[in-house]
């Protein structure tokens, strides 16, 4: 008798507490599903006026590295470039621009114009490659272990504490052993 | 200068809602027949001081002042002048504001209506309101002030989204707030109840006219909404189980079930729990979507706004409202005594059938809505739940729900005949096995499920259309008795008529459109013909033009039926600069057989255009229904009973034996 | 794990982001409800507003959407691209978005089926790319059985609390009803009657 004009008050809590949960969430980012698989099968030529193309390949050569999703049309892309310009600095680790839906010489351009921070560029015109990586907005950064596994994947922009406290010590985990227990 | 008025407006409005929501309480705890009565004048002033805010900041819109951030934010001088109106309440800080008058309205329409309420259970609801007024007042000089300064000021604002530009924004939120704010009344009215720890069959006959009132509105305002998405969208969806969708659903399904758990509490002295339950339910569902729409916990096109202050101040808000009340609930309920005894097989039982599927139907909305929430707090990972989810639930839930619809009526107080009923309903049978063979053998392309559908609207219009013949005796006494015992009949005894067809109306406008849409996607060029339904249309073009603040481009469709001219199409995509959009207006020719309904797309550089021919039977059906349904429910607040007010408690209490 | 990465970002300059793109790309969703129509600036123009601009989506598809000339085929495309939940304009399928991911994954949808893969495998290879969270109808797992069962167990529990309410009832009234007759009234009764 008790437990049942208690129970609207009962439910109510359950759901009082899942929405306090719910305002730190962030519905809008959807994880990838290539988490923990292998990189898709592509071959991707230069941004114009580059001459190292993107491959499966020159990911799997045993070297962990980062791919970034980047466009001279997306904004916030120029928010965090300056951290991978700065990084790139360092060589610590291969930095390749997946370069998404864009028009050749623009991409060219905002390169020349911001730096250039890729050993490796991927022009991706047509937006097939990036469904491929399950790419949904601009930028996305990937971080790829020496045998080609999508390690994380980092939506929209990457700040440089992001940089130091997550993604470089699992990139070098990733370096030492080929390993990582970190979470992304 | 008239900023600042409606701020001070407020901010008096805040300290009236004080005194209201505590003296009168006070008052009709000790007996104290002054400060009860405080509670009258106190709801009174907070309406006037609510009604000086909404209109200063209404003058604030008209005049383009954007020195205020709110109407520099959301208007532009060129805007017209409807939309400038209308632009009050097409942002957050706004439609707060007119959150906040209609709740004063309504508090105040307690005060002067409510005169025939014993004093001390009016006192305790104005009490009530007074402290919703309270959170809501509070929320918006605190997180969302619409009167706000910005200096220096800019020399025209940033404009109001185009898709709200439009005659739907001017009625679908004013509506959908008299709806949702009106279920407020529905609460304070169940939590007096507690408070005086009494629910009697005159406490029910009081607080039906208001949910119907509350019902009325939201009816509306969500058809309305429905139909803004049809013809505005552009691809002639007109429900997508969106959140912010299911937010004003829910509260719409819990107050369709309390108004008929009502009856039976007013009829039979039966299920007053269950009553108070529902009434604070409604609202708290209401309030709950508040809650949903403004921060952002759920993903939905609506909702964007999403700062945190307010997420959280609107959490702690309806943790006090509602836990506050089940609380209440979960030590008043007991003591409430259970009235009148009823077989499962009666009047009672079908309105008990109906609170259990309407109320199963709450809780699956609600699950399917907050369970991505649910999944994702407890376990970080994302899940979709979609119309497919919902469909599949509710298609089950509602069927017997419709199908009781016809019976329910039919049955006698206490203990029905089943038999009986079915037997008086076999010219429902006949014509719902008509309308299924008939569908059958003329629509054979169509899926089961809307024979189906088509099957309980035969089955519920000519169900009502017996229980009517019923009451009037039709074919049992002369015709001349007849017609007298119909102009006779109560009018809540038609509002029930009407709101049931409206129901089956709208099955049937859902069943048709969806099941025997014709849709044609294709590429045009000028001179290209398609046939859409038994249209032909043949393509005329498409050009660029201007509009008083978007440019377009114009296609031409000639619609032709055997081979004859009818009308020209002219469907647009309107790019607008401020700020940047593209809208889709779409060229819709709705007949009560059916729309046909055109959009233009891109160009594809070769010379043709994309286009979507949409042939949708019946579809207007949906909201006409709709319209009946709120019909129905105005019907029924002008029967008598209702509108002379309730009787005093002892007349109420003598009357509360099985009526009619 | 993603959620401080928001805390604070730097504005960006021409605030061309996700929602922006959505807005201006797709057809056009209103408010149907406008409870929240617009981002308001004021005082909400803040870090969680912005962080919803810090993704941006192209502006550009590739061409209009050609119909696979199959209506059948067509018919099944249509059908699968509306099953799919579209990540840039979320709540609306990749078949109601105007977003040009939407449109690209449709041509991929309709390419999938010209090649002959059923409807199952073509949602597969959405699914495989951007994971469960595309299908507007969740599958039945571990993760969803809770939402799946839910509305049965409502209904069960109300069913059963209903149930209980009739029970009481019925004892309710046995209880209005006059007792029965103990042994010894029927004694006197009969003694009575017999007189």
């Amino acid at each position: 008798m008790r437990l049942k004009v208690l129970l609207p008050l009962l439910v109510f809590a359950l759901i009082a507490g899942a929405l306090y949960a719910g305002l730190s969430l962030r519905p809008r980012d959807i994880p990838s599903a290539l988490i923990g698989k292998p990189v898709p099968a592509f071959e991707l030529p230069p941004v114009q006026g580059r001459n190292a193309g993107l491959s499966t390949a020159d990911l799997t050569k045993g070297e962990p590295s980062l791919v970034n999703v980047f466009a001279s049309w997306c904004a916030p892309c120029r928010i965090e470039h300056p951290v991978w310009v700065e990084l790139a600095k360092t060589k610590e680790v291969p930095i390749h621009g997946l370069n998404w839906k864009d028009q050749p010489q623009a991409a060219s351009r905002w390169l020349e114009t911001f730096g250039d921070p890729y050993t490796r560029t991927g022009a991706d015109i047509s937006g097939r490659v990036a469904i491929d990586w399950g790419v949904y907005g601009a930028p996305e950064t990937f971080v790829v272990a020496g045998d080609g596994t999508i390690m994380c994947k980092y939506i929209s922009v990457v700040t440089r504490e992001m940089l130091d406290e997550k993604i470089l010590p699992m990139l070098r985990d990733l370096k030492r052993t080929g390993k990582t227990s970190r979470s992304c | 200068m008239t900023a600042e008025l409606g701020h001070f407006a407020l901010v008096l409005a805040l300290a009236v809602a004080l005194v209201q929501s505590t003296l009168p309480l006070v008052g009709a705890w000790t007996g104290n027949v002054a400060w009860m009565a405080l509670g009258r004048t106190a709801a009174l002033a907070q309406a006037a001081l609510a009604l000086i805010a909404f209109a200063m900041l209404t003058v604030a819109f008209v005049g383009s002042d954007f020195s205020v951030v709110n109407v520099a934010q959301n208007s532009h001088s060129l805007k017209p002048m409807l939309y400038k109106v209308a632009g009050v309440w097409g942002n957050h800080e706004g439609s707060l504001l007119l959150w906040v008058t209609i709740l004063a309205l309504f508090g105040a329409a307690v005060a002067v209506f409510g005169g025939n309420l014993p004093m001390s259970l009016r006192a305790r609801i104005l009490s009530v309101q007074g402290m919703i007024g309270i959170g809501f007042l509070l929320f918006i000089l605190l997180t969302s002030n619409p009167f706000l300064r910005l200096d220096p000021a800019p020399v025209d604002g940033n404009g109001l989204n185009p898709l709200l530009q439009d005659p739907g924004l001017a009625f679908h939120p004013p509506l959908l707030y008299l709806g949702y704010v009106g279920l407020s009344v529905a609460f304070s009215f169940a939590v007096a109840a507690l408070i005086e720890g009494r629910v009697d069959p005159a406490w029910a006959r009081w607080v039906r006219p208001w949910t119907l009132v509350a019902w009325c509105f939201l009816t509306l305002g969500i058809a309305l909404g429905s139909y803004w998405a049809y013809y505005e969208l552009g691809w002639g969806g007109w429900w997508f189980w969106d959140p912010v969708e299911n937010a004003s659903f829910m509260p719409w399904l819990a107050a369709t079930a309390l108004l008929h758990s009502a009856i039976v509490a007013e009829k039979r002295d039966a299920l007053k729990s269950w009553t108070i339950l529902l009434a604070i339910i409604a609202f708290s569902l209401s309030l709950l979507g508040t809650f949903l729409v403004r921060s952002g916990v759920l993903t939905s096109v609506h909702a964007f706004a999403t700062d945190p202050a307010r997420g959280v101040f609107i959490l702690i808000f309806l943790c006090l409202v509602v836990g506050g009340s089940l609380a209440l609930y979960s030590f008043r309920a007991g003591e409430l005594k259970a009235g009148g005894l009823f077989a499962p097989m009666s009047r009672e039982g079908a309105l008990v059938l109906n609170n259990l599927l309407l109320a199963t139907a709450t809780g699956s909305v609600l699950l399917g809505t907050l369970y991505p929430l649910f999944l994702d707090a407890i376990t970080a990972e994302k899940v979709s739940v979609g119309p497919p989810f919902f469909n599949a639930v509710f298609v089950p839930l509602m069927t017997p729900l419709v199908v009781a619809m016809a019976v329910g009526p039919l049955l006698a107080w206490k203990r029905g005949d089943l038999a009986g009923a079915l037997q008086r309903l076999k010219f429902a049978f006949a014509a719902a096995a008509i309308a299924v063979l008939a569908g059958w053998w003329w629509l054979a392309d169509g899926p089961v499920l809307a024979l189906l559908g088509l099957g309980l609207f035969a089955w519920v219009t000519v169900g009502v259309i017996v229980e009517w013949a019923e009451r009037v005796g039709l074919g049992r006494v002369a015709l001349r008795d007849s017609l007298n015992r119909a102009l006779n009949l109560p009018r809540a005894a038609y509002g029930m008529s009407l709101a049931h067809l409206g129901i089956a109306l709208t099955v049937l406008g859902i069943t048709a459109s969806s099941a025997w849409q014709r849709e044609v996607l294709t590429i045009l060029k000028p001179g290209d013909k398609v046939d859409v339904g038994s249209y032909t249309l043949t393509f005329e073009g498409a050009r660029q033009m201007r509009g008083p603040n978007y440019t377009a481009l114009q296609g031409s469709f000639a619609v032709a039926k055997g081979g004859q001219h009818l009308y020209v199409l002219q469907p647009e995509t309107r790019r607008f600069p401020q700020p940047p959009m593209d809208t889709t207006e779409a060229a819709i020719e709705s007949t009560l057989a059916g729309d046909l309904y055109v959009v233009i797309g891109e160009p594809d550089g070769k010379g043709g255009y994309a286009a979507r021919l949409y042939w949708k039977p019946l579809v207007i059906w949906i909201w006409l229904g709709a319209v009946a349904m709120a019909a129905g429910g105005v019907v029924s607040l002008t029967d008598r009973r209702h509108r002379v007010g309730a009787p005093s408690r002892q007349r109420a209490q003598a009357a509360a034996a099985p009526a009619e | 794990m993603l959620r401080r990465l928001f805390s604070s970002p730097p504005p960006s300059p021409d605030g061309g982001g996700r929602e922006g793109v959505c807005r201006r790309r797709r057809r056009g969703r209103p408010n149907p409800h406008p409870a929240l129509p617009r981002p308001s600036a004021g005082g909400g123009f803040k870090g969680a507003f912005l962080a919803l601009l810090l993704l941006a989506a192209p502006a550009f598809a590739i061409g209009v959407d050609e119909p696979l000339p199959d209506p059948a085929q067509e018919l099944r495309a249509r059908e699968i691209a509306k099953s799919l939940r579209c990540l840039v304009c979320q709540n609306q399928s990749i078949e109601d978005s105007n977003a040009p991911l939407a449109k690209d994954l449709r041509r991929i949808v309709r390419e999938r089926i010209e090649a002959g893969d059923s409807d199952a495998k073509v949602q597969d290879y959405v699914v495989a790319r951007y994971g469960d969270w595309v299908l507007l109808k969740p599958p039945f797992n571990a993760r969803t059985a809770a939402l799946w069962i839910g509305p049965f167990a409502l209904l069960g529990l109300a069913g059963i609390g209903v149930a209980v309410y009739y029970r009481r009832l019925a004892t309710a009234a046995k209880a209005e009803a006059p007792p029965p007759l103990t042994a010894e009234e029927r004694a006197r009764l009969d003694r009575l009657v017999s007189d």
